[in-house]
C-alpha cells in the first residue's frame, strides 16, 4: 500500500518527487490551488497595468499594441489558469471526502491533469516574449482577428489551448467516474453534498464542450498555415461561424466556472446558519436546468453581428429562462438564512457578499439579454462590468470562501479571522469600486479593450483603477494569511471545525490524514 | 456505488509527468514547426516521449491487471472512462457537422443573396442583398460550391478556387466506380467482423477470436488505403485540395478527422490483436479489447454521418 507523505525532513529529493509523481487526490488538489493562486497572481498583474494604463485618459506606460495583449492574456489566465484550476483543486480535496471515497477514480490520470497545466500556461505566456508578441486578439479570439490579422505566435496559443483542453478534458472524466463509481455504500446520487452535484454537472459540461473549443482552435490552425476557408468569406465560409463555435463553448464555459462556486455557498451558508440547505433537491434541479439551458443560449453574446430576426427572438427569450432556475438558488441561499442562528465568519462574509454581489450581476445579465437594449450595451464596459460581477464577486469570492473555509480541515490550523474580515472588506468595497463605475462607463458609451478614452470618461475611469489597486491589495493580505495559518496558525483538533458544519467531511479527523476512507463508510 | 471492502490506492508513478513533458514538447514543436522555416525536430522529439510513455504506461496497467491489482471497482472506472472520452469524441465531430451545416444551409445561401430558411419567408435579409449587389456578385449559392465567391468576383485572380470535380454521387451508371460506397462496405463489414470476434472471446474460441480480429485489422488498413487514394485521387485529377474553399475545407477535414480516428482505432485493435495472440484476455477479463471495439463502432458510426452528409447529400 502506499507510504505516508515524504516531509522536507526526508530531504529534498524525496519531498520533490511527491509532488512530482504523487497520486494522491489531496496533494494534487494542493498542487492545483497553488498553481491556480499563482496564475491568479499573474492574471491580476496584467490586470493592474491595465487599470494603469487607464487611470487617465491619453497613453502613458505602455504602448497600445501591448495593451490589447494584457486584456487578451488577462482573460485566458483568469479563466483558464486561474478560476477553473482553483475549483479542480477543490474538487480534487472534497469530492473523495465528501462522498467517502479514498481517492480519485483514476488517480495517476489525475496526476497527468494537472502536470499539462504548468507546460500550457508556459506555452501561452512565452509569446509575450516572442517576436511579434503574445496574442492580441482578446480572450474571446474571434476570426478574423486571430487568423488573417493575427502575430505568428498565436500558433502557440493555439496548442497551448488544446494540451489545456486535454487536461479539463481528463480532469472531468475523473470527477464523473469518481462521482457515479467511488460513492460509499449507501450515498445515493441525492444524498451527495451539493458541491458533489454542482461538480459533477460542470464536469459533464466541460466533455462536452471542451473538445469544440479544440474545434475552433484547429480550424483557426488551419486557416493560418493551411489555406483552408472556414473563417473566409471569399472562400465560402464565414467569420461570425468561429463565434457561433466559440459561444457554444463559451456559453457553457461560464456556467463551468460559476456552478462549483454555487455548491461552494451551498455548503458555507447552511454552516454558519446553523440550518440544513434550503430546498435542497430544488437546487439539484435548478443545477441541471442550468446547465441544459447553457447549451442552447450561446448566440445572446452575438445580437449585434447580424442574426435573423428569428434567431435574435430565440436567443433572448431562452437567454431570459436562466433567471428561473438561477432565481430558485438565490432564493434557496436566502431561505437558508432565513430565521438561522447567523454568525459571521471570514466564508460566510465572502459568501453573503457573493448572493448579493452574483445576482445584481445576473440582473445586469438579465439586461442584456435583452436584445433590443444590447444593441446599446454590446461591447462597453456595461458588459464588462457585469461579468466582473458574477466571476470575480462570483467565482472568485466563493473561492477565496471556500479556501478560509476548509483550510482549518486541510492543515489542522485556524486562520486569523481578523485579518480575514480585514481581507473581505478592502476586497468588498475594492471589489465595487472597481467595477460599479464601469457600468456608468458603459451605459455613457465607452467601449471596452480599447487602451484610451475620451476625456468625458476620465473621473469614472480613476475611480476604477484606485478601486482595482484596493481589490488587488486584498489578494496580497489574503496570500500573507494561508502562508501564515500554514506555518504558524493555530493547531485545532476539532473535526468539525465550525459549529454548524454538517457532512461526511466533518468526521474526518483535523487535519485530514494523508490517506481517508481506506474502507467506505456506511451512510444512513 | 462502490461495493469494495478496501480500495486500492497506485504507488507513486513517474509516468504522468513525462507524459504531460511529452504533450507540452509537442504542443511547442508543433507551433514551431507550422511557423514559415520551422522544422518538426522538436515535434518529434515530443512524439518519441509520448509513445515511449504509453506503451511503459499501458504496460504497467495491463501488468497489474495480469497480476490481479485491479479491482473491479476500478475496472469499472476504466469502463467508465472510455465512454467518456468517446462522448468527448463525439462532441469534437459534432463541432466539425455543425461547421459544415451551418455553412451549408445557412452561409452559403447569405453569400448568394438567397433567404437561408425560406419556409416562413424566401425574401433575402438585407444583409443577404448587399451580398450579391456588392460584396460577392455573380455567385450563385450551391452545394458543393464549384466556384468561390472569391473567383465569382475576381476571376482567375482569386485566391481560394472551387475543385474541378467533387466527391459527390455520380449516377448510377457509375457507382460502382465510386470510391465511398466501398469504404462504407469495408468499414461497415469490419464493424461486423469485430463484433464476431467479440462473441469468439465470449465462448472462450481464441482461434475465432484471433482470426475475425486479424480480420477486422486488415479491413481497417484497407480502408485507410482506400482513402488515401481517394485523397490522391481529389489532389492529382479532380483539382479538389484543402485551399479549393469551403468545399474542399469541410471535405478534407471532416473525412482527414475520421481517417486519423480510423488509424487509431486500427492502431488499438492491432496491439488488441497482438495481446490476443500472447494470450492476454479471457471471456470475463477482456476490457482492453472491449475498449477498442467500441471505439471502432464509433468511428464506424462517424463515418455513415459522413457518408450521409459529405458524399450522399451533396
Amino acid at each position: 500500500m502506499a507510504h505516508g507523505p515524504a516531509t522536507l525532513a526526508d530531504g529534498w529529493g524525496k519531498y520533490l518527487s511527491r509532488w512530482l509523481f504523487t497520486t494522491n487526490h489531496k496533494d494534487i488538489g494542493t498542487l492545483y490551488l497553488w498553481f491556480s493562486f499563482a496564475m491568479f497572481i499573474m492574471g491580476g498583474a496584467f490586470a493592474m497595468v491595465i487599470r494603469a494604463e487607464l487611470f487617465q485618459p491619453g497613453m502613458q506606460l505602455i504602448k497600445p499594441e501591448f495593451f490589447n495583449q494584457m486584456t487578451t492574456m488577462h482573460g485566458l489566465v483568469m479563466v483558464f489558469g486561474a478560476i477553473m484550476p482553483a475549483f479542480v483543486g477543490l474538487a480534487n480535496w472534497m469530492i473523495p471526502m465528501m462522498i467517502g471515497a479514498p481517492d480519485m477514480a483514476l488517480p495517476r490520470m489525475n496526476n497527468l491533469s494537472f502536470w499539462i497545466l504548468p507546460f500550457a500556461f508556459a506555452i501561452l505566456t512565452s509569446t509575450l516574449f516572442m517576436e511579434g508578441g503574445g496574442p492580441n486578439f482578446g480572450w474571446t479570439f474571434y476570426a478574423p482577428l486571430s487568423t488573417t490579422y493575427a502575430p505568428d505566435t498565436v500558433n502557440y496559443f493555439i496548442f497551448g489551448v488544446h494540451i489545456m483542453g486535454a487536461s479539463s478534458i481528463m480532469g472531468s472524466i475523473n470527477i464523473i467516474a469518481t462521482v457515479m463509481n467511488m460513492r460509499a455504500p449507501g450515498m445515493t446520487y441525492m444524498k451527495m453534498p451539493m458541491f458533489v452535484w454542482t461538480w459533477v454537472i460542470t464536469a459533464f459540461l466541460l466533455v462536452a464542450v471542451m473538445p469544440v473549443l479544440a474545434g475552433a482552435v484547429t480550424m483557426m490552425l488551419m486557416d493560418i498555415n493551411f489555406g483552408t476557408s472556414f473563417f473566409d468569406a471569399a472562400g465560402g465560409g464565414d467569420p461570425v461561424l468561429f463565434q457561433h463555435i466559440f459561444w457554444f463553448f463559451g456559453h457553457p464555459e461560464v456556467y463551468i466556472i460559476i456552478l462549483p462556486a454555487f455548491g461552494v455557498v451551498s455548503h458555507i451558508i447552511p454552516t454558519f446558519s446553523r440550518k440544513p440547505l434550503f430546498g435542497y433537491s430544488s437546487m439539484v434541479y435548478a443545477t441541471a436546468a442550468i446547465a441544459f439551458l447553457s447549451f442552447v443560449v450561446w448566440a445572446h453574446h452575438m445580437f449585434t453581428v447580424g442574426m435573423p430576426i428569428a434567431g435574435e427572438l430565440y436567443f433572448m427569450y431562452a437567454t431570459m429562462l436562466i433567471a428561473v432556475p438561477t432565481g430558485v438558488k438565490v432564493f434557496n441561499w436566502i431561505t437558508t438564512m432565513y430565521r438561522g442562528s447567523l454568525t459571521f465568519e471570514t466564508p460566510m462574509l465572502f459568501s453573503i457578499a457573493f448572493v448579493i454581489l452574483f445576482t445584481f450581476g445576473g440582473f445586469t445579465g438579465m439586461m442584456l439579454s435583452i436584445a433590443a437594449a444590447d444593441m446599446q450595451y454590446h461591447d462597453t464596459y456595461f458588459v464588462v462590468a457585469h461579468f466582473h460581477y458574477v466571476m470575480v464577486a462570483g467565482a472568485v469570492f466563493s473561492g477565496t470562501a471556500a479556501v478560509y473555509y476548509w483550510l482549518p480541515k486541510w492543515c489542522g490550523k485556524m486562520y486569523d479571522e481578523t485579518m480575514g474580515k480585514v481581507q473581505f472588506w478592502i476586497a468588498f468595497i475594492g471589489f465595487n469600486i472597481t467595477f460599479m463605475p464601469q457600468h456608468f462607463l458603459g451605459l455613457a458609451g465607452m467601449p471596452r479593450r480599447y487602451a484610451d478614452y475620451g476625456l468625458q470618461f476620465a473621473d469614472w475611469n480613476m475611480v476604477s483603477s484606485i478601486g482595482a489597486f484596493m481589490y488587488g491589495g486584498a489578494q496580497i493580505l489574503f496570500l500573507f494569511n494561508v502562508i501564515r495559518t500554514i506555518g504558524w496558525g493555530e493547531p485545532t483538533k476539532d473535526p468539525k471545525v465550525w459549529e454548524g458544519a454538517e457532512g461526511l467531511e466533518w468526521t474526518l479527523p483535523t487535519p485530514a490524514p494523508y490517506h481517508t476512507f481506506a474502507k467506505p463508510p456506511k451512510i444512513k | 456505488m462502490s461495493t469494495e471492502s478496501t480500495y486500492y490506492v497506485p504507488e507513486q508513478s513517474k509516468m504522468p509527468l513525462i507524459a504531460a513533458t511529452g504533450m507540452g514538447v509537442m504542443a511547442y514543436g508543433a507551433a514551431s514547426w507550422v511557423l514559415e522555416g520551422g522544422t518538426a525536430t522538436i515535434f518529434l522529439i515530443g512524439s518519441l516521449i509520448m509513445a515511449g510513455v504509453l506503451y511503459k504506461w499501458w504496460s504497467i496497467v495491463i501488468d497489474e491487471n495480469m497480476r490481479g491489482l485491479a479491482s473491479p471497482q476500478l475496472k469499472h472506472s476504466y469502463v467508465l472512462g472510455m465512454l467518456w472520452f468517446i462522448f468527448s469524441e463525439v462532441m469534437f465531430f459534432a463541432c466539425f457537422f455543425g461547421a459544415l451545416f451551418y455553412v451549408r444551409v445557412l452561409v452559403n445561401s447569405w453569400i448568394g443573396g438567397e433567404a437561408a430558411v425560406g419556409w416562413f419567408d424566401d425574401t433575402p435579409t438585407d444583409a443577404a442583398a448587399a451580398n450579391a449587389q456588392h460584396l460577392w456578385p455573380g455567385y450563385e449559392a450551391a452545394w458543393p460550391p464549384m466556384i468561390t465567391p472569391d473567383q465569382a468576383v475576381n476571376g482567375d485572380a482569386a485566391q481560394f478556387k472551387g475543385p474541378d470535380q467533387n466527391m459527390s454521387f455520380p449516377g448510377w451508371d457509375r457507382i460502382l466506380h465510386w470510391l465511398p460506397l466501398w469504404n462504407t462496405l469495408v468499414l461497415l463489414t469490419s464493424s461486423v467482423t469485430v463484433h464476431i470476434a467479440h462473441t469468439g472471446l465470449k465462448d472462450g474460441d481464441r482461434k475465432k477470436f484471433n482470426t475475425w480480429l486479424g480480420i477486422t485489422v486488415a479491413l481497417g488498413i484497407f480502408f485507410l488505403f482506400l482513402q488515401v487514394e481517394e485523397y490522391i485521387e481529389a489532389y492529382q485529377h479532380m483539382g479538389l485540395t484543402l485551399e479549393s474553399g469551403i468545399y474542399g475545407t469541410t471535405f478534407f477535414m471532416l473525412t482527414g478527422f475520421h481517417g486519423m480516428h480510423v488509424t487509431l482505432g486500427t492502431v488499438m485493435l492491432l496491439i488488441q490483436w497482438l495481446r490476443g495472440l500472447k494470450g492476454h484476455f479471457t471471456h470475463d477479463d477482456q476490457f482492453g479489447f472491449e475498449a477498442a471495439s467500441w471505439y471502432w463502432h464509433f468511428v464506424d458510426v462517424v463515418w455513415v454521418g459522413l457518408f450521409l452528409f459529405v458524399y450522399v447529400l451533396a
